[in-house]
């Protein structure tokens, strides 16, 4: 990826976090979301992660994202003031980002050097092929506990959402 | 070309862009939305490192990250939904009652 | 793409020593203006009227017939009037969000034509991930709807797109499954991967190959339709009830993207399921020169993709709408588990017949013949009863 389409992607993918932390209504903050994570799968692409970045695409902006919708719509959610909060968190808060944010400038200014290149990679890099074969063989356990916490998931959410008091029985779920 | 350093910076950016929504906002599903954001920052880092070493183990590794973000969401926004049911709020300091 | 703009490098067109990336670059924009401009948005306008015809037609109506020989040009008509009328934005809506919605419909009915395999070599982009793409570029139609839905702050907008984006991620999953049997048959996510693993002739196809890819097909076609809100799946835009669903508010040109995207999306639709399961452009090797070959490649994918468009139309003129119940029933208990079951069955048809399974084919062949005969048969009805001199010319 060119440098000036890196800055490029960069800069949108910053506004649309920094929107998320700023913005005073909630769908606004999703939106912005959205959009970073597309900018992020775009980069995913331009790394060579192909597969990877279009399954981002999907997961994120075809399905996280509508569930979050739903929820803020089904809550009723109207745009808020920022919040003044605690004190004390602030403070503490402040602390812990000047803590990164100074981690991230000495990063900046010594950048390791085993890192300053990218290497060569062949043709199916990060082709559907490749993927399946590391996570079929290296991480084969990973991704059979990983289709179980999925599993999990789905139950959580079915019972959590399910609503367990008085009412009209069968209850919609959370999840679409 | 743009360096492996500059995505890892990048991807540090967005990780405090993160962890300062959670810490700035009170309503539980911008804390949310923020840990997505952070879980996002990560997974650039281990694509971009993926890259510069030559090797599919970051990709793997997004991709359980990404479903881990996946079941996060359903179970979250379900727990998000059982709370509003039943203080009706929203706010992260109102939710209180496990406090120590 | 890349090829043909080699070789005319190397026949000197762009001097001596040309900026390759450069020339690269004009061509993918000029051959994407070819295709948006030139294929991509008439075929949503012809589609429009084509449509409009037949299902007038099947309710014995004349339809439009005044602009153009047969009515032929009511879609620019349309189109003109609608550039003209004025662009509404509703006072108590999200400007910002109101006016980009549009854009992103279009942006998502746009990008699946960069994947488009027209013939064997006129594609824009050969991605490795083809498919893929296709499915996660169309994903983005939820956030142009469910945004456009938001964003006028009005109660039908609102409930239209809910009912679409749980449509369209419901229905996401058996297409999304039902795609995998010719990807495991295949044994790629590429377009051109696909279609080049299946041959001419029908039995030859994947849709025919087992019985597993010839329900693949079916439901894909079905699950497709809901996710275009096409009838009998056409909840999000239900007139009846929510006037015009997410585009209630909507008027002059942002009202027609939608609709744009809605007809082109059909084309879509009929492309995705001719590379997968009908053998896209595969033709009888019956030349040597590449021109002719392309052209007659082009022709076959045309038909096919022309004749699923209208199985579509025609659809759209037979069924009633269903209603969100039996929507979402239809999906979550019969459609996504006989997907899994076509997934798990064909990876076994594979395991049990690795280079295929030679009688299958036929007897699947014969079987979709035979339901063709009796559908014909059950018809036959009306068609002795009907004036044939109307069936036999098509305008009026």
């Amino acid at each position: 990826m060119p440098l000036w389409l890196f800055i490029f992607l960069a800069a949108l993918a910053i506004i649309g976090a920094a929107g998320v932390v700023l913005q005073r209504h909630p769908v606004h903050s999703l939106l912005s979301l959205v959009m970073t994570l597309v900018v992020i799968a775009v980069l995913f692409i331009g790394l060579g992660a192909a597969t990877v970045g279009f399954l981002q695409m999907i997961v994120y902006a075809g399905a996280i994202m509508v569930l979050f919708l739903f929820v803020i719509w089904l809550l009723n959610l109207q745009s808020q003031p920022l919040e003044p909060g605690h004190l004390a968190l602030k403070f503490l808060g402040s602390l812990g980002s000047a803590a990164l944010i100074a981690e991230l400038l000495l990063f900046v200014v010594h950048p390791p050097p085993a890192i300053t290149q990218n290497r060569a990679v062949a043709m199916d890099f990060g082709s559907i092929g490749r993927l399946a074969q590391s996570l079929f063989t290296d991480y084969l356990i990973a991704f059979e506990a990983t289709s179980v916490l999925l599993l999990v998931g789905v139950i959580g959410g079915v019972a959590l959402a399910r609503r367990t008091t008085a009412g009209g029985g069968g209850a919609p779920g959370g999840t679409p | 070309m743009a360096p492996p350093s500059y995505y890892m910076i990048l991807s540090a950016v967005l990780f405090c862009i993160g962890v300062s929504g959670v810490l700035l906002r009170r309503n539980v599903l911008i804390i949310f939305m923020s840990i997505e954001l952070m879980l996002n920052a990560v997974n650039l880092a281990f694509v971009s490192l993926s890259r510069a070493w030559g090797s599919v183990d970051g990709q793997s590794i997004v991709f359980f990250v990404m479903t881990v973000a996946a079941a996060e969401a359903a179970v979250g926004l379900g727990i998000i939904l059982a709370t509003f049911r039943n203080r009706a709020t929203v706010n992260a300091d109102e939710i209180n009652l496990m406090r120590w | 793409m890349q090829q043909l703009a080699d070789s005319l490098i190397a026949q000197g067109m762009f001097g001596a020593n040309p900026p390759r990336d450069l020339i690269y670059a004009l061509f993918i924009f000029v051959f994407s203006l070819i295709v948006f401009l030139g294929i991509a948005f008439p075929f949503a306008g012809i589609v429009s009227w084509v449509e409009r015809r037949v299902w007038a037609r099947m309710q014995s109506r004349c339809g439009p017939n005044r602009v153009g020989p047969n009515g032929f040009l009511q879609w620019l008509a349309d189109g003109l009037k609608h550039i003209c009328k004025e662009d509404l934005i509703p006072a108590d809506s999200d400007p910002a969000l109101f006016k980009f919605a549009p854009y992103l419909v279009i942006l998502a009915f746009t990008l699946p034509w960069a994947v488009m395999p027209f013939s064997s070599q006129l594609i824009l982009a050969d991605l490795n991930v083809g498919i893929l793409y296709m499915t996660s570029v169309t994903a983005l139609t939820v956030v142009g709807v469910l945004m456009a839905g938001w964003a006028s702050n009005d109660k039908w907008s609102l409930i239209g797109g809910i009912r679409s984006a749980a449509q369209i991620v419901s229905y996401e999953i058996p297409a999304g499954l039902s795609i995998f049997p010719a990807v495991l048959m295949a044994g790629t996510l590429s377009m051109q991967g696909i279609i080049k693993a299946q041959g001419w002739a029908p039995w030859t196809w994947f849709a025919f190959s087992n019985p597993f890819t010839f329900i693949a097909a079916n439901v894909l076609y079905i699950s497709a339709l809901a996710e275009g809100n096409r009838t009998p799946f056409d909840l999000p835009e239900a007139e009846s009830e929510l006037v015009a669903g997410f585009a209630t508010e909507y008027s002059g040109m942002r009202y027609l993207f939608f609709f744009a995207a809605e007809w082109g999306n059909l084309f879509i639709i009929g492309a995705i399921i001719t590379t997968l399961f009908l053998g896209g452009w595969q033709f009888p090797l019956i030349s040597n020169n590449a021109v002719v070959m392309n052209v007659l490649q082009l022709i076959t994918f045309n038909i096919k993709v022309l004749f699923l468009v209208f199985i579509s139309v025609w659809v759209r003129g037979t069924l009633p709408r269903v209603r969100i119940d039996q929507l979402m029933s239809l999906c979550w208990k019969y459609l996504v588990p006989i997907s899994f079951v076509d997934l798990v069955g064909t990876a076994a048809w594979i395991a049990i017949w690795p280079s295929g399974n030679s009688v299958a084919p036929w007897i699947m062949l014969a079987l979709f013949l035979a339901i063709v005969v009796t559908f014909l048969r059950r018809v036959l009805h009306y068609f002795r009863r009907s004036k044939m001199e109307l069936y036999l010319s098509p305008t009026i």
